[in-house]
């Protein structure tokens, strides 16, 4: 099966990459951006998505800055 | 007094910390990232550099290596441990130290020497300084900025674990921090980094002053 996992910053923690991206998309022309939040997607194949979640809480994604959601692709 | 040095695929400070062991007048020891054991070393120096190239996250892959294992007990049997930059970001990937280092607000890559202050010598690292001396040590990273929530931080203050503080903040870190330790105090994370002013050679050797203190710290 295919589970895709995605890892973002928790909301309110600083996210400077976000900021450099919001900054820039001015600079092309692209107005009427408030926000922008730049996080990671990771694509697993497994045999079960029974450890999925322990696999995000110790390594997919650092818990104390980052929140994480996954969902079963097929 | 012997004194390890770990050495994963990526890290690029070990020689530095080797040689300022050795001119420390200790035993350097390498720790290679597949070791089982420690080999009997008195005190750990994780050194910085870009264990396992910083995929996913500075240090998240390091925490996993076999030589953490044994490094994991030794920090909790009171064993002194310091992780220098990379290091920092390796010993709280294993939670060995609390926080996170998160990107410079600059979002640029900072190589610099900064002052930082001595916070507190209530640890095996900074037992030859006095809380209030002041170094100039080097910088080089691209995730220094300390992030911990407000609890945490003022747990780190109420207890007297900020280690160094910078005059001068150079990456938007929580209260200036530099420099942390853990509840045991025998841990402790820095991003600055002492090894790389081992020597006048070097253009100081005032690194050799936070790293001489493991000697008596140690208390071996």
């Amino acid at each position: 099966m295919k589970v895709r996992v995605l890892v973002r910053p928790k909301a309110g923690i600083l996210d400077p990459q976000g900021e450099a991206v919001r900054s820039a998309l001015p600079a092309l022309g692209f107005g009427g951006v408030q926000t922008v939040h730049v996080g990671r997607l990771i694509e697993l194949e497994l045999e079960s998505a029974d450890e999925v979640d322990a696999m995000c809480r110790r390594l997919l994604s650092n818990p104390t800055i980052e929140e994480y959601e996954w969902e079963v692709l097929s | 007094m012997r004194i390890g040095v770990t050495v994963f695929p990526g890290s690029n400070c070990d020689r530095d910390a080797l040689y300022a062991v050795e001119r420390l007048g200790a035993e350097p020891v390498e720790l290679w990232h597949a070791d089982p054991d420690l080999k009997g070393v008195d005190a750990v120096i994780v050194p910085g550099g870009f264990s396992y190239g910083d995929y996913l996250r500075p240090g998240a892959i390091a925490r996993f290596a076999r030589v953490m294992g044994p490094l994991e007990r030794f920090a909790e049997e009171g064993g002194p441990v310091i992780g220098v930059c990379n290091g920092f970001q390796v010993l709280t990937e294993a939670h060995l130290l609390p926080g996170a280092l998160l990107r410079n607000t600059s979002m640029r890559f900072v190589c610099d020497r900064v002052r930082v202050r001595v916070e507190t010598n209530a640890t095996p690292w900074t037992a030859a300084l006095a809380p209030g001396d002041e170094l100039t040590l080097p910088v080089a990273h691209n995730e220094g900025n300390f992030f911990a929530d407000p609890e945490t931080l003022a747990r780190l203050e109420d207890e007297e674990r900020v280690v160094l503080r910078y005059l001068e903040n150079p990456n938007g870190s929580a209260n200036d921090i530099a420099g942390v330790c853990n509840e045991g105090r025998n841990v402790v994370g820095v991003m600055p980094h002492p090894e790389r002013v081992s020597d006048p050679a070097l253009g100081s050797d005032e690194g050799l002053r936070l790293l001489r203190s493991v000697l008596v710290g140690a208390g071996v």
